[in-house]
C-alpha cells in the first residue's frame, strides 16, 4: 500500500526523532550529567516505528530496557523524555523511573522495562482487557532475542494462545542478548519466531531495518489479530548500533562490523533512498527535517539541562494512591 | 448478618463486586476447572472453592482460567490493572510467589511510583497460605514476612468471615495492588457476616478482639484463635489480655498497638511466619522504639522455628506456635520483674 506523502514524512521523522535523541544521550552520557544505565535503540528505530504507526492511542505496548524508540514513536513527549533521563522532576515520571522505566499510559505505552522478559505477560494482560472491551484493540509486547529465552515469553505465548487474546509479540532480533550473540543463545538454530509459531500461533517475519518491510507486514498482522483470530508474532530481523548499554568495550564485535551495520543496514539511510529513488520525498525534504530534529534534540537538552531537580520530599511519594 | 464460612464470604464478595463493577475480572489455574475435558467447565470452580459459579455468571472473558503460568497469571493481572480493569487474581498456593514474585514486586508494586504516579495499578493477588494441612514445605508457608516489607503493595490478611467481607470489598475497590492472604486452615470457620453491599473495613485498622489491660497479644489468621484461647484461659485466673487482630501487615495499625501498650506494658506477638526480620520482630521494635517508656518487661515475639514447614504431624505441630507456648510467652512477660 503506497503511504502518502504526510505519512512519509511522519515515518522519517519519528525515525530522525529516536536516532537523533540517542545520539546525544551517547555524547552527553559521557561528560557524566546523566546517571544511571542507559540501553540505547539506535539502529532500531524502523520496527518502532514502523509498528507504532499502525496503532492508535487505544493500542498498548509494553516495552523494554532498550525503551527510549518505543516510547518516542508510541507518542511520549521528547522533552518530557530528556528532561526524565536528566534526572528532573519535570520529567515525565519525576525523575523517580529514568532511561529504563518510561511510561504514559494515557498514551498507550505501559512502561519501558527493566526486567529481560517482565512485558510479555502484562502485553498478554492489556491484551485481555482489550478483548473484555471488543473494540479490536491490541497490545504488543516488544522483547529482544534476550527475552525470547525467559520463561515468562514462553508462559505468555502459550497463555495468549489459550486465552485467544489480541496480543502481538514483536522480537526484534537484534544478534546480541546483552553480550552475547544469539548464534550461541537461541536454541533453535537462529530462529524466534519458529518457537513462537510452536506455541500455535500465526508468525511473520519482517526485515527491521526496512521501514517498508515493518509496515506492510504490521499491516497484515494487525488485520489478523484485530479480527479477533488470536495472538500473533513477528521477528524483525534488526541491528544495534551501541553496546548493551552505554560504556560498554563491545568487545564482542567482529573487524569493521560497526561501520558495516552503519553503512548497509541503516534504517534511515534505507529510507531516504528508497523515497527519493521513487520521486516520493526529495533530498530537500528530508534535510528539512534533520535540521528541525536536530534543533528539536538540542531544546530539549537546554530544557532538561535547565529543569527543576526532585527534592529528599520528593522520595516520599507516588508509592501508593492511599495508604 | 448473616452465617457464612470464611470461603462462602470470599465468593459472595466477588460476586457482589463483579456484578456491581464490570471491570471486575477473575483470573487463575483451576478457577473455573475442568476446561478441556471430558466434564467440562466448572468441574472444580477453585480448588479452594472460592470461584463456584462464577464462569457460568460472568463468562469466559471476566472468569479466565489459566495454564498453570504463575508469573504470566501475575503479569496479566498486572497488565489488566494498568489497562483499567480491576483484576482478582487467584495464586493457588502463597508459596508459588516463588516462580511469580517479579511480576509483583518489581512490576505492579512499583508502576506507579517509577511511572511518577501518574498511573495506578487495582490488581487483587489472592492466595492460600499457613501450615495446617500437612503439606509440607511448598505449600504451607506464612509468607507475610517476605511481602510486607516491599514497597507499593498492601498486605491484607482477614481472620473471621465478616473481616473476609470487609476487606476483600475494600481490597476489590482499593486502586493500589492488594495481596489478599487467605489462611487455608480457615476457610472452613463460620462466623456472622455483614449483608451490607457496601460493608468495607479501611486497610491499617486492627480488631480489638479481647479487651483485658494487663497485657497485649497481636496476632492475625490461624494464631489468632489461639491467642483468644490463651486470652479466655487466664481471664479466669483474672489476668486481662488486649488480643489485637492486625488484619493488614501493610499499611500497620501502629497506633492501635502502643495505645494498648501503653496501658499494659507487656507485649507479645504471636506470628505463623519464621523469627528473623518478621512481623512480630519488627512489631517488638517498633514497641522499643516508640513506648520504650511504657514497658514493664521486655516484648517477646513467638514464631516458628528457622526452619522450612516440616511434614509429619508431629513435626508441623512442634513447629507452628502452639496454644501452650503463646501462654508461656504471655506468663514470662507477665512475670516479669
Amino acid at each position: 500500500m503506497q503511504l502518502s506523502r504526510e505519512a512519509l514524512l511522519r515515518a522519517y521523522r519519528q525515525m530522525k526523532v529516536i536516532r537523533e535523541f540517542e545520539e546525544r544521550l551517547h555524547i552527553d552520557i559521557q561528560t557524566g550529567g546523566i546517571a544511571g544505565f542507559t540501553h540505547l535503540y539506535c539502529g532500531q528505530e524502523a520496527v518502532a516505528v514502523g509498528v507504532c504507526e499502525n496503532l492508535t492511542s487505544d493500542d498498548k505496548i509494553v516495552s523494554t530496557h532498550r525503551g527510549h524508540g518505543h516510547c518516542l514513536a508510541k507518542g511520549c513527549d521528547v522533552n518530557g523524555m530528556m528532561a526524565e533521563i536528566w534526572g528532573s522532576r519535570e520529567g515525565l515520571c519525576k525523575g523517580k523511573g529514568g532511561s529504563m522505566h518510561i511510561a504514559d499510559v494515557d498514551k498507550g505505552m505501559m512502561g519501558a522495562n527493566g526486567i529481560v522478559g517482565a512485558g510479555a505477560p502484562i502485553a498478554v494482560g492489556a491484551a485481555l482487557s482489550a478483548k473484555i472491551d471488543g473494540l479490536g484493540h491490541v497490545a504488543i509486547a516488544f522483547s529482544g532475542d534476550g527475552a525470547c529465552n525467559q520463561g515468562t515469553t514462553f508462559e505468555a505465548m502459550n497463555f495468549a494462545v489459550v486465552t485467544n487474546a489480541p496480543a502481538i509479540f514483536i522480537f526484534e532480533n537484534n544478534h546480541y542478548s546483552e553480550h552475547t550473540g544469539f548464534e550461541y543463545a537461541v536454541g533453535t538454530n537462529n530462529d524466534i519466531a519458529s518457537r513462537a509459531e510452536a506455541f500455535g500461533m500465526k508468525i511473520w517475519r519482517g526485515d527491521g531495518t526496512d521501514f517498508f518491510s515493518v509496515d506492510e507486514t504490521m499491516r497484515e498482522v494487525l488485520e489478523y489479530v484485530r479480527a479477533g483470530h488470536g495472538p500473533a508474532a513477528v521477528e524483525f530481523d534488526t541491528e544495534r548500533f551501541f553496546g548493551h548499554f552505554e560504556g560498554d568495550p563491545q568487545r564482542y564485535r567482529g573487524p569493521g562490523e560497526l561501520d558495516r551495520i552503519r553503512e548497509t543496514r541503516d534504517c534511515l539511510k534505507r529510507f531516504r533512498m528508497s523515497v527519493t529513488g521513487a520521486g516520493l520525498l526529495t533530498d530537500a525534504d528530508l534535510d528539512a527535517l534533520d535540521a528541525e530534529v536536530l534543533q528539536q534534540i538540542e531544546d530539549a537538552v537546554i530544557k532538561a539541562k535547565a529543569a527543576d531537580r526532585p527534592t529528599a520530599a520528593d522520595v516520599l511519594t507516588d508509592v501508593y494512591i492511599s495508604y | 448478618m448473616v452465617k457464612m464460612m470464611y470461603r462462602e464470604a470470599i465468593l459472595s464478595t466477588i460476586v457482589e463486586e463483579m456484578t456491581r463493577d464490570p471491570n471486575v475480572v477473575v483470573l487463575g489455574e483451576d478457577i473455573v476447572g475442568g476446561m478441556g475435558t471430558a466434564g467440562g467447565p466448572e468441574a472444580i470452580g477453585g480448588i479452594w472453592s472460592t470461584s463456584i459459579g462464577l464462569f457460568g455468571k460472568f463468562g469466559a472473558n471476566r472468569v479466565i482460567d489459566t495454564p498453570i503460568s504463575e508469573s504470566a497469571i501475575m503479569g496479566a493481572a498486572a497488565g489488566l490493572a494498568l489497562a483499567g480493569k480491576r483484576p482478582v487474581a487467584e495464586l493457588m498456593f502463597a508459596d508459588f510467589i516463588g516462580v511469580s514474585l517479579d511480576q509483583i514486586w518489581n512490576q505492579m508494586a512499583k508502576f506507579r511510583y517509577m511511572f511518577g504516579g501518574k498511573t495506578k495499578c487495582p490488581a487483587v493477588i489472592r492466595m492460600a497460605y499457613g501450615a495446617g494441612f500437612n503439606a509440607a514445605a511448598q505449600h504451607s508457608q506464612a509468607v507475610h514476612q517476605i511481602l510486607t516489607g516491599m514497597p507499593g503493595l498492601k498486605v491484607v490478611m482477614p481472620t473471621t468471615p465478616n473481616d473476609v467481607k470487609g476487606l476483600l470489598r475494600q481490597a476489590i475497590r482499593d486502586d493500589d495492588p492488594v495481596i489478599f492472604l487467605e489462611h487455608k486452615a480457615l476457610y472452613g470457620s463460620s462466623g456472622e457476616v455483614s449483608e451490607d453491599l457496601d460493608y468495607v473495613i479501611p486497610f491499617g485498622h486492627a480488631r480489638l478482639s479481647r479487651a483485658g489491660g494487663d497485657v497485649t497479644i497481636v496476632s492475625t489468621g490461624l494464631l489468632l484463635g489461639r491467642c483468644e484461647k490463651v486470652a479466655d484461659m487466664l481471664a479466669a485466673e483474672g489476668i486481662g489480655c488486649d488480643v489485637i487482630d492486625l488484619r493488614t501487615t501493610s499499611p500497620i495499625d501502629e497506633e492501635a498497638i502502643l495505645d494498648s501498650v501503653e496501658v499494659t506494658g507487656r507485649l507479645v506477638v504471636v506470628d505463623e511466619a519464621p523469627p528473623r526480620c518478621s512481623m512480630a520482630s519488627d512489631i517488638c521494635a517498633t514497641v522499643a522504639e516508640k513506648a520504650f517508656a511504657s514497658l514493664k518487661a521486655p516484648p517477646l515475639g513467638v514464631n516458628p522455628p528457622h526452619t522450612p514447614v516440616p511434614f509429619a504431624r508431629e513435626l508441623e505441630s512442634a513447629y507452628l506456635p502452639s496454644v501452650e507456648k503463646i501462654e508461656a510467652a504471655v506468663r514470662k512477660v507477665l512475670s516479669f520483674r
